[in-house]
């Protein structure tokens, strides 16, 4: 499947070039699709039948009238191109199709046919569509390219979010039964076994033990890694990854490590034991909801009195902008703490208020720099002040590390690109898209890597954190380069003389 | 003949004004029902009500976004749209018998203004043309668009500046159709032109692309407050799924 290709060659953050169109040049890139054992089990027909093409359409139309974001995107985008230069896919492959507008257009020509008076009397004038094979091949290939990282959105003259329509296009395929292995697979899982990697409870428990062990034999102090532990105070809900992958796995323990020294109970859960929640990636709200619900049983079951969220943005964003929304109200818990909080906000409380103590020499010969995951940076906010979530992470890895650099001002904060791996798209079969949507954010690496001396960037989301990992040795980079932030604070923090 | 360009100016401009005021209510309608099922808004966002109106009116009349995004284009957008917007605030005159204190402060702006706004059209068409990407987004009616408030604009322009129209008339015409009632209008080319143009924008307005105007206000990432923690948003359709046992 995934052929080869040449990794590009990395230019110079500070021209930004916009490159020259190259038609068609990723209309091979496509994901699996999901064979009927993965669509099957989410209520998803298992493959394509006859009368697809009206099906979708009426799917269109019922989302059209759910959705206000669809149905204001469809009518109003101007075309005036401010959003062409600013999605990293199209930086990273020239195709046109990868530019927002062309991208949302995919969807909007169909809108056009079958939703509007004009698309119905010339569909030539305004480049109305029919749903047939051929759109719905464009529609699988091209919206696997979107991230779902909403960069367009913020450059955008009426906040177009083309994350919006790529959603709305994964539910309409999957509602017609052309559904993404990747995506579909993983909830499968996570409804069966509890999270997105299918790590079954015995295995878990097995791994957490492993860890604690480690954790004394390296600090010679008894840090906990519960689970299911009943009346604990906070509810930790984590990336399954951050149990067995590297670097997720050490900011694991740099939670554990902060909760012991803050003298706060705490406990995983079994049944909870996945922050991210893919029903997000392919749009559909039942899934996202049935996905969250399991975090409030595991709340309820336990008893706890607070949730929070591990490193994860795609996760973050589901957890902060609609888990209220998805299985709240949340009454039953203590009402002095947001529900839910991310551990960054709880960590860096610790810090302001010297409930913890941090010291950087525990980071000597690290220079930092940090990768804002954009769904934390644009579809969601940490603390009290907007922007908290810009400015939390950066005061926690400041804390801990001798030198930190930011990288240059049109990639951080809402600015940021994405990884190049988020929003469903962590495949293999992808890796070309990958590596080749990575290339803003390697460019400004490769920037602070020359002249700063920058050695280390840390990551605050498992998906940024595997993707990087597999990236950037491409760009010539050792793939322990990226970090977990909590592995900053894990390196820095000072156990066993907290009164 | 006279007689004609008259009465099939009071047709076209009746029709024309039910289309547009009836198909935007529609619009605006439909857009204001279909409810907006999470919280969505691109962050940082304001966290208060009195912040997003703010955002809002920052969008609408500075382009913060665009700004931030193009600034070429942004130079160009601003001179077509205030150029627009003064000019559509003088031409209030031709609808009202009184002149108002705004209409009297941008009077001796409207041939700038004209100039402004066809000067933002030229460089929106050229860059249509020019830049690949923008050429390989446009669409024919895109174009069309342009052409279109190009042509209401040049001929405004000139009767503005060289062949005058008998303004009084033509006052004369509009505010008596307002009151259902048909008074001679002057039949000079230009004026018919012009007229016959804005008639086809006020036409085509509910149907394309314009729809951009009142669309913004009803954008949810830009119209929604980041409160998500704090009040729980649950729109209709969500609430259903609540009451069925999951
Ligand atoms: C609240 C009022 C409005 C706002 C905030 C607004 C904002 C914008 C913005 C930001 C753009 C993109 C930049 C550009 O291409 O110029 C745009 C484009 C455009 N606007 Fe508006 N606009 C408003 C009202 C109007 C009205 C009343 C008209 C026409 C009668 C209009 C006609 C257009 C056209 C034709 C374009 C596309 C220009 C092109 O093809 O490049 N706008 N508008
Ligand atoms: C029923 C509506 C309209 C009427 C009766 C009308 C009539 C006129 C007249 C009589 C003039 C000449 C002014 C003079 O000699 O000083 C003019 C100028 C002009 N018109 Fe219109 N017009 C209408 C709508 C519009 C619209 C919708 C636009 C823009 C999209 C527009 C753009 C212009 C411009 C740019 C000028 C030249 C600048 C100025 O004199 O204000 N007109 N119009
Ligand atoms: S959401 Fe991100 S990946 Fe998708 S089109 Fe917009 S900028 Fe590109
Ligand atoms: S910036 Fe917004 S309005 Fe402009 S082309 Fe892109 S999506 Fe359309």
């Amino acid at each position: 499947m995934a052929a080869p290709f040449d990794t590009p060659v990395l230019g110079d953050v500070t021209e930004r070039g916009i490159p020259a169109l190259k038609a068609g040049a990723m209309a091979g890139s496509k994901p699996y699709v999901a064979a009927a054992a993965h669509q099957e089990p989410l209520g998803f027909p298992g493959v394509l039948e006859d009368g697809w093409e009206k099906k979708a359409i009426g799917h269109m139309g019922e989302l059209l009238g759910k959705y206000r974001s669809l149905q204001v995107f469809m009518d109003i985008c101007v075309k005036c191109g401010a959003c062409t230069d600013k999605c990293h896919f199209f930086l990273g492959t020239s195709d046109p199709k990868n530019m927002p507008v062309a991208r949302a257009d995919l969807f909007r020509s169909v809108y056009r046919r079958y939703f509007t008076a004009a698309g119905k009397l010339a569909p030539g004038l305004v480049g109305a569509r029919e749903m047939n094979k051929e759109t719905l091949d464009e529609w699988f290939n091209y919206f696997h390219q979107c991230s779902q990282c909403r960069r367009c959105s913020v450059f955008c003259p009426y906040g177009i979010d083309t994350a919006e329509i790529s959603m709305a296009a994964r539910d309409i395929m999957d509602a017609i039964g052309q559904g993404q292995k990747y995506c579909n697979e993983i909830i499968g899982k996570v409804h069966r076994i509890g999270n997105n990697l299918g790590l079954p409870p015995p295995a878990l428990l097995d791994t957490l033990e492993g860890l604690e062990e480690d954790m004394e034999a390296d600090t010679g102090v008894a840090v906990k890694m519960p689970i299911d532990v009943h009346g604990a105070e906070v509810l930790l809900v984590t990336p399954s990854a951050d149990f067995f992958a590297e670097p997720h796995v050490l900011g694991l323990i740099g939670y554990a490590k902060v909760f012991h020294a803050a003298g706060t109970s705490w406990t995983l859960s079994t049944k909870a034991s996945e922050a991210g929640n893919f029903g997000m990636f392919i749009g559909n709200y039942e899934q996202m909801r049935k996905i969250s619900l399991r975090i409030r049983e595991a709340a309820l079951e336990l008893g706890v009195k607070r949730i929070i969220f591990g490193e994860c943005g795609h996760a973050w964003r589901v957890a902060y902008s609609f888990l209220n929304t998805l299985a709240g109200p949340w009454d039953f818990l203590d009402p002095r703490y947001p529900v839910p909080q991310h551990i960054l906000e709880f960590t860096n409380d610790l810090i302001s208020r010297k409930g913890i103590k941090l010291d950087k020499s525990g980071n000597d010969g690290m220079v930092l720099t940090v990768h804002d995951s954009c769904n934390v940076a644009r579809g969601a906010r940490m603390g009290d002040k907007p922007g908290g979530q810009f400015t939390i992470p950066r005061d926690v890895i400041r804390a801990s590390v001798p030198k930190f650099v930011d990288m240059h001002p049109d990639t951080i904060c809402d600015k940021t690109f994405c990884c190049g791996g988020g929003g469903g798209l962590l495949t293999d079969e992808l890796i070309e898209l990958r590596v080749k949507g990575s290339v803003p954010r390697m460019e400004a690496l490769k920037a602070v890597v020359e002249q700063d001396g920058v050695t280390h960037m840390a990551a605050m989301c498992a998906i940024c954190k595997a993707q990087f990992t597999k990236i950037l040795p491409y760009f010539g980079h050792d793939r322990e380069m990226v970090v977990s932030v909590h592995q900053l604070v894990s390196n820095a923090i000072v156990l066993g003389d907290n009164d | 003949m006279g007689g004609v360009v008259t009465t099939f100016f009071a047709i076209l401009f009746t029709v024309a004004t039910l289309v547009l005021v009836v198909g935007l209510g529609l619009r605006i309608a439909r857009y204001a029902r279909t409810p907006a099922p999470l919280k969505i808004p691109t962050t940082p966002a304001p966290l208060t009500r009195p912040g997003v109106a703010f955002r809002l009116a920052r969008e609408a009349v500075g382009f913060e976004s665009l700004f931030r995004a193009n600034k070429p284009l942004w130079i160009f957008a601003a001179l077509f749209h205030f150029g627009l917007a003064v000019v559509l605030i003088r031409h209030a005159r031709y609808f009202e018998t009184e002149v108002g204190p705004l209409v009297a402060l941008v009077q001796p702006l409207a041939l700038y203004a004209g100039l402004a706004m066809v000067a933002g059209l030229t460089l929106l068409l050229a860059r249509r043309v020019m830049i690949e990407r923008i050429r390989y987004i446009t669409g024919r009616s895109d174009i069309l668009m342009l052409l279109l408030l190009l042509g209401i604009g040049t001929t405004g322009l000139a009767m503005n500046g060289l062949v005058h129209t008998d303004i009084v008339a033509v006052k004369a015409f509009f505010t008596g159709l307002l009151g259902l009632e048909i008074r001679p209008l002057p039949a000079d080319p230009l004026l018919v032109v012009h007229l016959l143009l804005v008639a086809a924008l006020m036409l085509v307005f509910p149907f394309s692309k314009l729809l951009h105007a009142p669309g913004l206000f009803f954008s949810p990432t830009r119209n929604q407050t980041d409160n998500p923690r704090e009040h729980r948003h649950l729109c209709d359709w969500a609430a259903k799924l609540e009451d069925r046992k999951s």
